[in-house]
């Protein structure tokens, strides 16, 4: 069973919508948030609160990969080994991390005395963030331009407690606070991180310095954005990303005054 | 002539603080959400039409014609129902990356655009449909719509910020609507198109969200200076995504019609030492383009004229380090792991496809596989219920048409005869 509180907000998020079984993504989420996973009572109380027979909610449940059946780690490392990740590097990660944590697809790692947290693996299709490859997210937190031993020491911080923060987001939380937000319920944490990194801001840098040819017109209003600091190509050595496996602290250090300018 | 670069969208990404409204508004934004305010509805659909924009999530059908199918509301079989605006921000295609930086950066232009377009179409209920393995801009869109309402530039209009759960056929808009309905999202038959029987059956406008996030700008500027930018056909500015073996991969917004030549000029040109093999014209499922269609103009009509389409501006550079049957392996284990199973086709294709895919990578099988291949991908082009069967066959028709020898050195050489370290970003870096 359920507890209260969860019962009430998953009424909470069928109410959001013109019609209530429009909530069901999101209560599952809320689901994996309260239960660590959608378990069988989670399913119940969802099919209870839209008037869905469990079966039906199950038949959706199953259809999509972030729900999961089954505990995940404390943070869930997905390694992008979609063909441009994979080329990129994202089979190497894959493979250096399998066998660093010595679990398959979708297994949490053992929790060895000493550690804080447990991680889990598995692979993930294409994330939205090419130019940043190869990719690794962790609870869904963008961890940019990774590398084999990087990630290791990535998830070595990350099982001793210290805190890691996306190259693009905030300090990462646990997987099953992440699956509260994606239920719909804001943590206060969206002005953590800049608001863009390097890659996305190529194009703007090139044309705010006029290193394009073009004339300082940019539309609109003739202000272009500062141009941005970073300008780190991959291959480069200073594009080396080991700062995800930093504490927060280290990354702040390390990074700070590149990626969070706009921070301030 | 050469194509300039032209930030329009991404311009203030830069900014202090873009996510907020403070700074969103300091770049001039909601300016446009005031002056279409001023407009009759009618006449905002118009202005879209006029500016020529196509939408931005790769079918290229005019926004404003998209917008115009929507049946009357006072009269004949839709006479009474709401009519809905959703948001296709499910980007999910192997390549794509344009949305999310720009919901990450600046989640009011969305927002703004949302609150426009909704204008336009009357409607008081929109839905921003987010793929969910992108919490930060979950975050970022929940926090920007909470703020436009907080700060009263919503009105009436109900935005919802809604979170998909992992996978890629919600990006079909008929499979989005059924996953924003709360079931598996699988596309629907067609007709009834969503503009008649959209969101619970009701009207619905869905839209990339590239195309919402352009309306504010097209309102602001006006549809003529839309219009007289890119290409006579294709319209407008749009977000070229370069990633993979170039020096400098990431966003670049530009007219359309800019080459990839003059991109990868601006880019830093391809990995130092390295020759360009093949690249992704607008993401995975688009036909495969090579080194000789450098100076194809990146608008619609260029694009598909030279055998390929322009997508979503997914440009995926692979140098000469790549496999491409390792490449074209990769891509089919996805679109096999993605296909919803509605339609045989497209679920039992994919799936074979993949096998005979796999057995020629290991440098197993025979060169008929490769017919084989053919065949099977022409069982599937224009059999499956959605374009991701169609897509699935791009990367294996295009890669045999101008790499068959590579196929035919696996079977040689008794597998792959590249060396996958080559390729890797930390290559040569001790990581």
């Amino acid at each position: 069973m359920l507890d209260d509180k969860t019962y009430a907000e998953l009424r909470q998020i069928a109410g959001r919508y013109p019609q209530a079984r429009s909530g069901l993504l999101p209560m599952l989420h809320l689901v994996q948030s309260a239960e660590g996973s959608v378990t069988p009572a989670g399913i119940d109380a969802c099919a209870d609160v839209l008037g869905l027979t469990p079966a039906e909610v199950s038949a959706v449940a199953t259809f999509y990969t972030m729900y999961k059946r089954h505990r995940v780690g404390d943070f869930h490392v997905g390694v992008c080994t979609n063909t441009l990740c994979a080329v990129m590097g994202g089979d190497a990660i894959y493979q250096r991390l399998q066998e660093h944590l010595e679990v398959g697809a979708d297994e949490v790692a053992p929790k060895r005395q000493g550690d804080q947290y447990t991680v889990s693996l598995e692979h993930v299709e294409c994330n939205a963030a090419c130019d940043y490859a190869p990719v690794v997210m962790v609870n869904w937190e963008f961890l940019d331009n990774q590398t084999p031993d990087g990630l290791v020491r990535t998830v070595e911080a990350l099982r001793a407690g210290h805190p890691v923060a996306s190259t693009r987001g905030p300090k990462i939380c646990t997987w099953r606070q992440a699956e509260r937000v994606l239920a719909g319920f804001e943590d206060g944490l969206e002005h953590e991180g800049p608001a863009a990194g390097p890659a996305s801001l190529a194009g703007l840098a090139l044309s705010a310095s006029g290193a394009d040819g073009a004339p300082r017109r940019n539309f609109p209003d003739d202000v272009p954005g500062p141009a941005p600091e970073s300008d780190r190509a991959p291959g480069s050595p200073e594009a080396d990303p080991v700062q995800s496996g930093l504490t927060h602290d280290e990354l702040e250090h390390e990074i700070g005054d590149e990626l969070r300018d706009e921070d301030a | 002539m050469t194509t300039e670069l032209l930030p329009v969208l991404t311009a203030n990404w830069g900014d202090e603080r873009a996510w907020t409204l403070d700074a969103y508004r300091a770049h001039g934004g909601y300016e446009a959400l005031e002056k279409a305010r001023g407009m009759e509805p009618e006449d905002v659909v118009e202005a879209v039409k006029a500016s020529g924009l196509r939408v931005r999530g790769g079918a290229g059908f005019p926004t404003g014609m998209k917008w115009g199918f929507l049946p009357p509301m006072d009269d004949g079989p839709a006479a009474g129902k709401p009519r809905y605006l959703v948001v296709n921000a499910d980007e999910s295609e192997p390549g794509t990356c344009k949305d999310i930086p720009l919901m990450m950066a600046s989640p009011h232009t969305l927002i703004e655009g949302v609150a426009i377009s909704a204008h336009a179409i009357r409607a008081e209920h929109a839905f921003i449909y987010l793929r969910g393995e992108v919490l930060h801009v979950y975050r970022r869109l929940l926090a920007a719509a909470r703020e436009a309402r907080e700060a009263g530039l919503l009105g009436d209009l109900q935005v919802i910020v809604h979170a998909g759960a992992g996978a890629y056929i919600c990006g079909e808009e008929t499979a989005l609507l059924d996953s924003l309905e709360g079931r598996r999202g699988q596309p629907r038959l067609r007709p009834p198109f969503p503009a008649v029987e959209g969101l619970y059956a009701s009207p619905t406008v869905i839209n990339n969200a590239e195309s919402i996030a352009t309306v504010p700008a097209i309102i602001k500027n006006g549809s003529e200076w839309f219009a007289g930018l890119g290409t006579e056909k294709s319209n407008g500015v749009g977000i070229f995504s370069l990633s993979g073996h170039v020096t400098r991969p990431g966003q670049y917004e530009a007219p359309l019609g800019i080459t990839l030549r003059e991109l990868l000029d601006l880019a830093g040109g391809v990995r130092a030492g390295h020759e360009l093999k093949f690249w992704t014209p607008g993401g995975s499922s688009t036909p495969l383009f090579t080194a000789e269609h450098l100076d194809v103009p990146l608008d619609f009509e260029s694009v598909a004229a030279a055998g390929s389409m322009l997508g979503t501006r997914a440009l995926q550079i692979f140098d000469d380090t790549v496999c491409v049957v390792r490449a074209v392996l990769r891509w089919t284990e996805f679109y096999k792991h993605e296909s919803c199973g509605k339609c045989t086709p497209c679920r039992e294709g994919t799936y074979w496809l993949a096998q005979v895919l796999a057995r020629l990578e290991k440098g197993q099988g025979s060169e008929e596989d490769l017919d084989l291949l053919l065949d099977q991908c022409d069982n599937i082009l224009g059999r499956s219920f959605c374009a991701l069967g169609d897509g699935a066959t791009s990367p294996i028709t295009s890669s045999i048409k101008y790499f068959r020898q590579e196929y035919v050195d696996h079977l040689t050489h008794g597998g792959c005869p590249f060396d996958p370290a080559a390729s890797t970003l930390f290559e040569g870096v001790r990581a």
